[in-house]
């Protein structure tokens, strides 16, 4: 029997169709090829710094720690990324990557359209065929990026199967690729999905701590490393990129905030490793929210991009070590994060981020003056403004 | 040997596909009879998942409808149960990982043994997973059917030594769903499986009408039909449910 590829402890592996083994076997091929490779790592540098503006700003939050009055609060801009999240790291690195395999066509789930935006954005720039797969209550949730992927010359299908959420538009885009793979890759926006997706995920995403690390120690001297990294998880790509390069250092705590929804006591939440159980699907085992006879629940959040009933393999690995932490945001907390950092900094975050902010704003009063949390912003809050003023009783068109 | 054997005994097998509980399981029953009177050799009922990422609509929806109407494992077990009370015909169930794996590979294996299941697809379980499920079937005398698909090519040989019970040959790219013409050559699929076993084959996936299940059949062992059914099914009268088995009688 062969052995399971891509396993973080009993997690990962590649539950998938038959028809799909090889394109994945390929793909793993291909990605062990480049990922060393000088010439591909330069050309992919080059995006990232010269397109997509990197490296990203560590930006010192004052007026928060002040207000706070406890650990000196950093903030990670990935939200200054072109295209406005974290998700540019991966879609180009996965572009490149699929332009080199001989790809022509790209195709990409997307939850609040983030990814989409940033696949169709490297589809445009390298001069591929894109086509996304949106949940439609999130196109309708996310109009404005619907319109930026279409703006951009990708096609958007709506998936209505299911909850129309992120998990219908993942399960139709791996449809899609069983349906056409020649031509196609399957672009996924977290670290998710079958090996060898979550490490390619992780690896394209990594720059994010690699950058916190040099960035620190810059501002706070030498061998300075935080005392906390706090990133927002839905499939976990954001959060598993701030954690990478801090895994090895012990004394960096890692903390995972998942969309608890209306409350992790509820049936209206997706916070996956706090309230689901193990499972295979989408390609992987790892935790997910479902039944007793293991079918997938409907989940919910407020955000579209943390709305997914699963979690990345490296995560519940990571959590079944106790390496990292993994807590339940609610919301309510998410939104007045949203508004606090607004208020407080001038900085609008993602709904998603908005997460990370609130467990920073419990955790940071708690914690002494010379202790540094850094928070990972993973997106810009543009996107959100409407939905946030419908939540608290505002009528405003985008 | 394995019972699913006797599918095959009498030239080429009829498979039809069914989904437990769509639109309730009292309806399963008819149907799952009607096939072995009219003929079919071997059943697949399918345990409906929510996520179903290899079926195509039709599919996607019967399994809506049945979990909306309440159909689970536990039920679909007792279902089985009184059924094998006098259909006699090998009978597997297709469903996905996690309705085996959630529920406990060993307990739902050792049940299906025990209700007379012969063997179990699943469609997101590929060659190098199996080790999760395939030595429990093994124990308890359950195949794990091995699938092969148009992409399979330099795996065939490595997936086919190892099949048992038959192996599920998938017709086409793409999802199960009816297609208006299968252009993968079955022929050289099959050539390739039998030069490493003499585990049977059948064709799955978009055979839509009679003569393509005869051109399948043809080239393999036997012949899958699924979304064909269960399309004429949902239109739910009596009628149309004795023209599904003009599949079987011709």
């Amino acid at each position: 029997m062969l052995e399971s590829k891509g396993r973080f402890g009993i997690h990962g592996g590649q539950y998938i169709p038959e028809t799909l083994m090889n394109a994945v076997i390929e793909l793993d091929k291909a990605y062990t090829l480049y990922r060393d490779d000088p010439e591909f790592n330069k050309e992919l540098t080059d995006l990232l710094n010269n397109y997509a503006n990197r490296p990203s700003r560590l930006y010192y939050a004052e007026n928060m720690t002040k207000d706070l009055g406890g650990a000196k609060i950093y903030l990670k801009r990935e939200d200054l990324n072109h295209t406005g999240a974290h998700k540019i790291n991966n879609a180009l690195g996965q572009a490149l990557l699929a332009k080199k395999m001989g790809k022509s066509r790209l195709i990409a789930e997307t939850g609040a359209g983030q990814h989409g935006v940033a696949t169709a954005t490297a589809a445009a720039l390298l001069g591929m065929e894109c086509v996304v797969f949106m949940g439609k209550l999130d196109m309708e949730r996310q109009a404005l990026n619907v319109y930026k992927m279409r703006l951009l010359g990708a096609d958007v299908e709506a998936v209505t199967t299911g909850t129309a959420t992120l998990k219908d538009a993942v399960s139709q885009a791996m449809r899609e690729w069983t349906n056409r793979i020649d031509d196609t890759h399957y672009c996924i926006g977290s670290c998710m999905g079958p090996h060898p997706f979550p490490t390619i995920v992780r690896d394209f995403q990594s720059v994010i701590s690699r950058e916190i690390k040099w960035q620190l120690q810059e501002a706070e001297g030498r061998d300075t490393l935080p005392d906390a990294v706090i990133a927002c998880v839905g499939g976990g790509s954001n959060a598993i990129g701030s954690f990478y390069h801090f895994i090895d250092d012990k004394s960096v705590k890692l903390i995972g905030c998942e969309a608890a929804g209306r409350g992790i006591d509820t049936r209206e939440t997706a916070a996956t490793i706090n309230t689901g159980r193990l499972g295979i699907f989408h390609g992987m085992k790892s935790y997910f929210c479902q039944d007793k006879y293991g079918q997938i629940a409907p989940v919910y959040s407020i955000s579209a991009g943390l709305d997914y009933p699963g979690v990345g393999p490296e995560h519940a690995y990571l959590h079944d070590i106790g390496r990292a932490e993994y807590v339940g945001i609610t919301d309510e907390e998410a939104v007045s994060a949203f508004e606090y950092l607004s208020r407080t900094e001038g900085i609008i975050p993602a709904i998603e981020s908005a997460h990370a902010v609130a467990h920073a704003m419990k955790i940071a009063p708690k914690m002494s003056r010379d202790q540094i949390i850094v928070i990972t912003l993973s997106g810009r809050g543009d996107k959100d403004c409407a939905a946030i003023a419908r939540y608290r009783g505002q009528d405003i068109r985008d | 040997m394995s019972n699913i054997a006797k599918a095959f005994e009498h030239g080429k097998a009829f498979i039809p596909f069914i989904t437990c509980g769509d639109p309730d399981l009292e309806t399963t029953g008819q149907v799952v009879r009607a096939a072995v009177e009219n003929g079919a050799d071997l059943i697949e009922l399918g345990i409906p998942f929510s996520d179903p990422t290899a079926e195509g609509p039709v599919i996607q929806e019967a399994n809506i409808r049945a979990l909306n109407a309440g159909v689970t494992t536990d039920k679909i077990f007792d279902f089985v149960r009184d059924l094998r009370k006098d259909v006699q015909i090998p009978m597997v169930f297709m469903t996905y990982a996690n309705v085996v794996f959630s529920y406990g590979s060993e307990k739902f294996i050792r049940t299906c043994s025990h209700i007379g299941i012969d063997g179990i697809i699943l469609p997101d379980v590929p060659f190098e997973e199996k080790g999760d499920f395939d030595p429990i079937c093994k124990k308890y005398n359950v195949d794990l059917i091995s699938m092969i698909a148009p992409t399979s090519e330099d795996r065939i040989a490595m997936i086919a030594s190892q099949a048992s019970g038959f192996i599920y040959v998938v017709s086409s790219l793409g999802v199960t769903g009816v297609r208006n013409e299968i252009t993968t050559d079955i022929r050289h699929m099959t050539a390739l499986i039998r030069s490493s076993t003499n585990v049977p084959c059948a064709v799955g996936f978009g055979i839509s009408t009679p003569e393509q299940a005869e051109k399948m059949a043809a080239a393999s062992d036997g012949a899958i039909v699924g979304s064909a059914i269960i399309k004429l099914l949902a239109r739910k009268s009596f009628h149309v449910r004795g023209r599904i088995f003009f599949f079987v009688v011709r």
